[in-house]
């Protein structure tokens, strides 16, 4: 009996505690002010997006402890919605709001471009070895399934195994608008993989594999080799000068003006102190960008 | 004195009581809570978006639209019958072995199962699933690779066999319980015939156990139909239907684990997810449907 006594007692005091501490944390965190700004930063949507998001968020709250902010996945339409209902301030998308939400929502919301992401495809460095370029009819042969050999595009004889992503992914709905111009992949025909790192490990251990990733995720990665589209390599300056095709931008949507908090974050993504970080991860830094979309 | 302290009692009887009711009412409520809600949500892609439940379970085109428009294709078949594949074959790998080891250890050597094999089996049990996945991608799709010379050993092999290790210590702890609770008097009986240890297990143990078999069987199915993390590192996620062991292809749990990060919220796809999950409650309930009647049988039979 006493036990259930002692128990109860300490889960109230648990509780309590944590509810002085929620209340607490909040004022402890107004009398430090290392800089004027306050408020509350929500924000959700791409995958690809989240850890620069992440690292950006740290860096800016070193700055303004003040701001809390809360970030969370879901992928670009789900971020897109939330931030067309209001539910959070900031909506995280590989995509353009005009391709997932109706126009009339989209209008409603403002775009920051925050950097711009390049895919490159990826071959199993057996491959790599011999086959350094391939023109853009050729990939899309590869990835439809009509070339599934690569000594038709000057490799070795051994049949080519497709690596892709799934179907709701940002990275290869990109590959699919620049590189593919349009054309579905074989899905029946290709390996699919949660995500861009499994996309890399199953590519460098399987023979005759080819995918595609973004640039970030090359960055300090010697397990594939890289394909060029055209003769042109897929590398950040090729990017900016407008020559590499498969790039696209990653937007932060808010929903009219951002304001207070939100504001100073998105532009503390763009401006040139994170520039330095964003090319260091293997993101295109958007001011930089000769060419638009 | 003595009246509060029996007033004291009477809370005392009666907060137990009543916390235990809660929690059990709580559970109830929790489940139906979650089948009405999965119900809602999937029925969407046949109420909203205007597919027929043939399309979904008979069409193997998929091609759902992300959008809240829709006019996309939903047909589910292929992860259907990856599901169906990889669970049958595991059961065929897993049942075997199961029934041996749960002979072994409660009949032919019971010292070392009480000992040694049941610890190991419950530690079995404990394993996360994506450690069964982890080690599945970097052992056993080698290992195909290089046994049957293929590209890549992605296949409805290796998911076949992660997901028999993993249902081995569910069939085999159910059904060794099974097995002890046979009545003695019909072991003794069948010593007191003069048959030999064999012939009583395979004559009369097995036979007088075979309910509780079945529902160890049923118990392991479940489990297999449910398991994602482990199944998609492993299957290929190939949208097509296997031609051979060897070849990749995809499940209902590792589909709906792959695209509900991207798949928009009120958009026909994720609709379509929704129903999957859907399917996999239902096909879950079938499962439990069929424990009950079993355990109802062998009451009735003891």
């Amino acid at each position: 009996m006493n036990l259930k006594k002692i128990a109860a007692a300490g889960l109230s005091v648990v509780v309590l505690a944590g509810l002085a501490g929620c209340g607490g944390q909040d004022k402890a965190a107004d009398k430090k002010a290392g800089s004027d700004l306050s408020g509350k930063v929500t924000a959700s949507g791409s995958s690809a997006l989240l850890p620069l998001a992440k690292d950006a968020s740290a860096k800016f709250k070193a700055e303004n402890p003040n701001v809390s902010m809360t970030l969370n996945a879901g992928g670009s339409g789900t971020g897109l919605k939330q931030v067309s209902e209001g539910s959070v301030d900031i909506g995280m998308s590989d995509v353009f709001a005009e391709e997932k939400l109706p126009a009339e929502k989209a209008k409603e919301l403002v775009d920051h471009k925050v950097c711009v992401i390049t895919m490159a495809p990826i071959v199993n460095k057996d491959v790599g070895a011999t086959v350094k370029n391939l023109t853009k009819a050729q990939i899309q042969d590869i990835f439809t399934a009509k070339i599934t050999n690569w000594k038709d595009v000057g490799g070795p004889d051994e049949p080519i195994v497709l690596v892709t992503r799934p179907s709701t992914s940002g990275t290869r709905a990109l590959f699919t608008k620049y590189a593919m111009d349009g054309k579905e992949e074989a899905s029946n025909k290709s390996l699919e993989t949660d995500d861009s790192g499994t996309l890399i490990q199953s590519i460098s251990q399987t023979k005759g594999a080819i995918g595609y990733v973004a640039l970030s995720y090359l960055v300090n990665n010697s397990d594939v080799a890289t394909v060029s589209i055209d003769g042109v390599e897929p590398t950040l300056e090729n990017t900016y000068n407008g020559k590499y095709p498969v790039w696209g931008y990653e937007h932060m949507y808010t929903k009219g003006e951002a304001k207070g908090a939100v504001k100073a974050f998105l532009d503390y993504i763009v401006s040139d102190k994170y520039a330095g970080e964003l090319e260091k991860q293997g993101y295109a830094v958007t001011s930089k960008m000769t060419v638009q979309r | 004195m003595d009246t509060s302290r029996q007033q004291n009692m009477f809370r005392r009887e009666y907060l137990g009581k009543g916390i235990a009711t809660v929690c059990g009412l709580f559970l109830i409520v929790l489940t139906i809570a979650i089948g009405c809600f999965l119900l809602g949500k999937g029925s969407l892609t046949f109420t909203q978006f205007d597919h027929s439940i043939t399309e979904f379970l008979f069409s193997s085109q998929w091609k759902p639209s992300d959008t809240e428009a829709g006019g996309g294709q939903v047909g589910a078949l292929i992860f259907i019958v990856g599901s169906i594949l990889t669970c049958a074959l595991a059961l065929l790998i897993s049942v075997p072995f199961s029934l041996c080891t749960a002979i072994f250890m409660t009949k032919i050597s019971p010292q070392l199962g009480e000992k040694i094999i049941r610890p190991a089996v419950e530690i079995f049990v404990g394993i996360p699933s994506v450690v069964y996945g982890w080690v599945g991608l970097v052992v056993l799709v080698p290992l195909i690779k290089t046994v049957f010379h293929v590209q890549h050993g992605q296949s409805v092999l290796a998911a076949a066999i992660v997901l028999a290790v993993m249902i081995y210590p569910t069939i085999t702890s159910v059904s060794a319980d099974a097995i002890r609770s046979v009545n003695s008097k019909y072991i003794e009986g069948a010593y007191g015939l003069g048959s030999t240890r064999w012939q009583m297990i395979y004559k009369v143990l097995l036979p007088a156990a075979s309910t509780g078999i079945l529902t160890a069987i049923v118990l392991g199915l479940a489990r297999a139909f449910g398991e994602a993390l482990a199944v998609s590192m492993v299957i290929g996620k190939m949208r097509a239907f296997p031609d051979s062991l060897l070849a990749p292809t995809n499940n209902l749990t590792s589909a709906i684990a792959s695209d509900m990060g991207g798949a928009m919220d009120g958009g026909e796809f994720n609709a379509a997810l929704w129903s999957m999950a859907l399917l996999l409650f239902i096909i879950s309930l079938v499962f439990i449907l069929i424990i009950h009647a079993l355990s109802g049988r062998k009451g009735a039979a003891a």
